[in-house]
């Protein structure tokens, strides 16, 4: 009997029954084709939240961050203790997080004893946590205590030059991470085209010492040179931090690999209306509306509309008005 | 203007106005290039538009000479797609005293990076748009990981299978099509199409057809199984693809209840409420001698608890005791009272018991009319019990009175 029994689960757990769910709305649909997995890549969206403790330059770190990225940035100013980045099990929240929001970056603020005034800036693959650094910020300068001339100050959005100075960030491991991880932090959308009227900022960043770097952003100022290539000069504007790298995470191997994947084939976008003959080369199709011939604006002007037609016909009727009177009169 | 000269390995070096340095050439470094350009191929009296032609070549190639030195001393790894550049051969050998240095230093440093990605970005074919000059970009160098994984291939559907296995094409049909009924241009498919089932007017009948069928509805009925069919097919291609993750990204599969009994059919969908009385149901039929499960937390408690009836107590006591005896009062009060006609209808009562009666002489005698011989003995006996059953406190008083 019992034999039976389970043969019947296992046969009814096979035939699970599942039904399809479509968006019925063109929004929603749209949406989630943004969230899908691409072959090319956009810019990746960043989380700015906090932990449960954070002091007053914490505070302003992330409010700026979250001003220098605006255009793809998440900002939720709740507590959160339940996130703790570096052990195993305090991910969770921010996977679904980051799942909820569709951010592949998070900067991660929390002040204590222990680690004061502690950035964790991570990264997600496929929503689960791929690697991370953990950096304290000393000697903060915020975006208001910098004097300079506003008309110079960088537009929302434009792309950034980013420096990086230093043979720190080529012999120690974690300056390595850290300059990768501030790299794809800062640079924002993947362009083909760049106006270059539009550029107006950079980041420069200098490894002071093994494990101290010196960020700063700075407004651009292109000035007459003699060639083509303008002379820069850079004007501090926005803020300016010392990062002390504290500990980071890098990712497994295979998981590495993975994520470097990269797509090598890219189809062909089709361009509509034009095909190729081995005779005559490329053709084009043009498609012409239908001529409507009654309804356009003939060139020569109707005879009724004609000046010397309305005034021979103004003449006439004064004279016939004149005539009457003269029969009446008489 | 001493700023325009900076020393660098013992040589003078003077800040041109492309931004490259220039080597200050010496006396007899510049006697030697006066020499190469007024001797050459062609050791004629040259004019001054060629010599200075000429200066210039040989300026180009100095500048040359002069970039490369620049560049071994210091290489920048520019990537101009990112528009990133690392220096990575700078190192502070003692670090700058004050706040002030180590920001200048830093800013100096950058400014030379900055400048080196923007010769190579302003030397990128551009074109003239409304804004200003665009330039086409190369893609990154820089490799970065990506933030999702690469989307796989959608796998072949079971038609598209077979259709490759048989050598079947698509063809590429029409969205109208000609209509002969009412000659017109129609859709192939949707609203107010070609053959649809409600334009048919007749169909003629075959000899293979059965008389009580009726062949509208055959043909609808088909076509629903048609329709299901292909929804199966469809559902069964698309767990396909979720199993090897290629599912598109507007579709998602859910799963809906599992069937517990035998048959396919998935139970009913059960209510808020329902739920919450079987819970409760067996919430007190899991329990024994008053203990019962402990609670999961987050769970509500039961709403009905203990018993659902009231019972009185037995023993009378001096408020609660006296309660049946309202309870029995109040009952008698209600049928034995003036008023009692409003709860027992009188008039009525003896209505019915005399249309009862004329019916059972009215039954007698179509019986005695129609058989002698049916079964009286039943009907008067069934008559009897209801009669008592009816009026039961009037056939008690009477008897009563009686």
């Amino acid at each position: 009997m019992h034999l039976y029994t389970l043969q019947t689960l296992r046969f009814c757990s096979s035939a699970i029954m599942m039904r399809i769910k479509t968006p019925k709305n063109g929004r929603v649909r749209r949406e989630l084709e943004k969230r899908a997995p691409k072959l090319v890549e956009t810019g990746k969206k960043t989380l700015i939240l906090q932990g449960t403790k954070t002091s007053g330059t914490l505070n302003g770190v992330l409010s700026e961050i979250y001003h220098l990225k605006k255009g793809g940035a998440v900002r939720f100013t709740r507590k959160n203790d339940n996130i703790r980045p570096f052990e195993s099990g305090g991910e969770t929240s921010l996977e679904f997080f980051s799942l909820k929001t569709d951010c592949s970056l998070f900067v991660y603020g929390s002040h204590s004893k222990k680690r004061p005034n502690n950035l964790v800036i991570g990264r997600m693959y496929d929503h689960h946590v791929y690697d991370l650094v953990e950096v304290g910020v000393e000697n903060f300068k915020s975006i208001e205590s910098f004097n300079y001339d506003k008309k110079m100050a960088p537009r929302v959005g434009s792309k950034p030059f980013i420096a990086f100075v230093g043979e720190g960030f080529e012999n120690v491991d974690e300056l390595k991470h850290l300059k990768e991880v501030l790299l794809d932090l800062l640079r924002g959308e993947v362009v083909e085209n760049i106006n270059l009227a539009g550029v107006d900022r950079a980041y420069v960043c200098t490894a002071i010492s093994s494990n101290k770097v010196y960020l700063t952003h700075c407004a651009l100022r292109l000035k007459k040179s003699g060639t083509v290539v303008p002379r820069m000069e850079l004007v501090e504007v926005g803020p300016s931090m010392d990062l002390v790298v504290r500990r980071h995470r890098l990712p497994n191997e295979g998981l590495r690999k993975e994520a470097m994947r990269t797509a090598k084939d890219q189809p062909k976008k089709k361009i509509k209306n034009v095909s190729s003959d081995a005779i005559e080369g490329t053709i084009g199709k043009i498609y012409i509306p239908d001529q409507k011939v009654g309804d356009v604006a003939l060139p020569n002007k109707a005879k009724g509309v004609k000046r010397e037609r309305r005034e021979a016909k103004k003449k006439e009727a004064n004279e016939r008005a004149s005539k009457k009177q003269k029969e009446e009169s008489e | 203007m001493a700023k325009r000269y900076i020393v660098n390995d013992g040589k003078l070096f003077k800040r041109g106005l492309s931004g490259i340095r220039l080597r200050r050439l010496s006396g007899d470094e510049a006697m030697e290039v006066m020499h190469q350009s007024h001797a050459g191929t062609l050791a004629e009296h040259q004019g001054g538009l060629w010599v200075c032609k000429k200066l210039i070549c040989l300026l180009a190639a100095s500048r040359g000479k002069v970039k490369m030195e620049m560049e071994t001393q210091k290489p920048f790894q520019v990537d101009v797609g990112n528009l990133l550049a690392f220096n990575p051969f700078h190192n502070f050998s003692s670090l700058p005293t004050s706040r002030d240095e180590l920001v200048k230093e830093c800013l100096e440093e950058g400014t030379k990076l900055i400048q080196a990605v923007a010769d190579s970005l302003f030397n990128l074919p551009s074109t003239e748009d409304v804004d200003g000059p665009l330039v086409k970009l190369p893609p990154p160098t820089t490799k970065l990981p990506r933030e999702k994984h690469l989307p796989k291939p959608k796998p072949p559907t079971k038609w598209e299978e077979f259709a490759k296995k048989k050598g079947i094409k698509k063809r590429k049909k029409d969205k109208v099509v000609w209509d002969e009924q009412t000659g017109t241009w129609k859709r192939r498919f949707g609203y107010d199409r070609v053959n649809d089932d409600k334009d048919i007017p007749i169909i003629e009948a075959k000899m293979t057809d059965e008389p009580g069928e009726d062949p509208f509805a055959k043909r609808q009925d088909d076509k629903k199984k048609r329709v299901e069919k292909q929804e199966k097919n469809r559902l069964q291609n698309l767990k396909q693809a979720a199993k090897l993750g290629a599912l598109p990204s507007h579709v998602q599969l859910a799963a809906t209840a599992l069937p517990i009994t035998g048959t396919q059919a998935p139970p009913k969908k059960v209510t808020k409420d329902e739920l919450g009385n079987v819970a409760g149901m067996a919430a007190t039929s899991t329990a024994s001698g008053g203990k019962f499960d402990r609670k999961l937390p987050g769970e509500k408690p039961a709403k009905k608890q203990g018993k659902h009836r009231k019972f009185l107590p037995v023993i009378e006591g001096s408020g609660i005791g006296s309660r049946e005896k309202e309870q029995t009062e109040n009952v008698l009060n209600k049928l034995i009272s003036k008023h009692s006609h409003g709860i027992l209808n009188v008039g009525k009562a003896v209505t019915m018991y005399n249309v009862k009666k004329e019916k059972k002489a009215r039954n007698r005698k179509n019986q005695e009319g129609k058989s002698s011989s049916t079964s009286n003995k039943l009907k008067p006996k069934k008559q009897l019990h209801k009669k008592a059953a009816k009026k039961g406190p009037e056939s008690s008083k009477k008897r009563k009175a009686k």
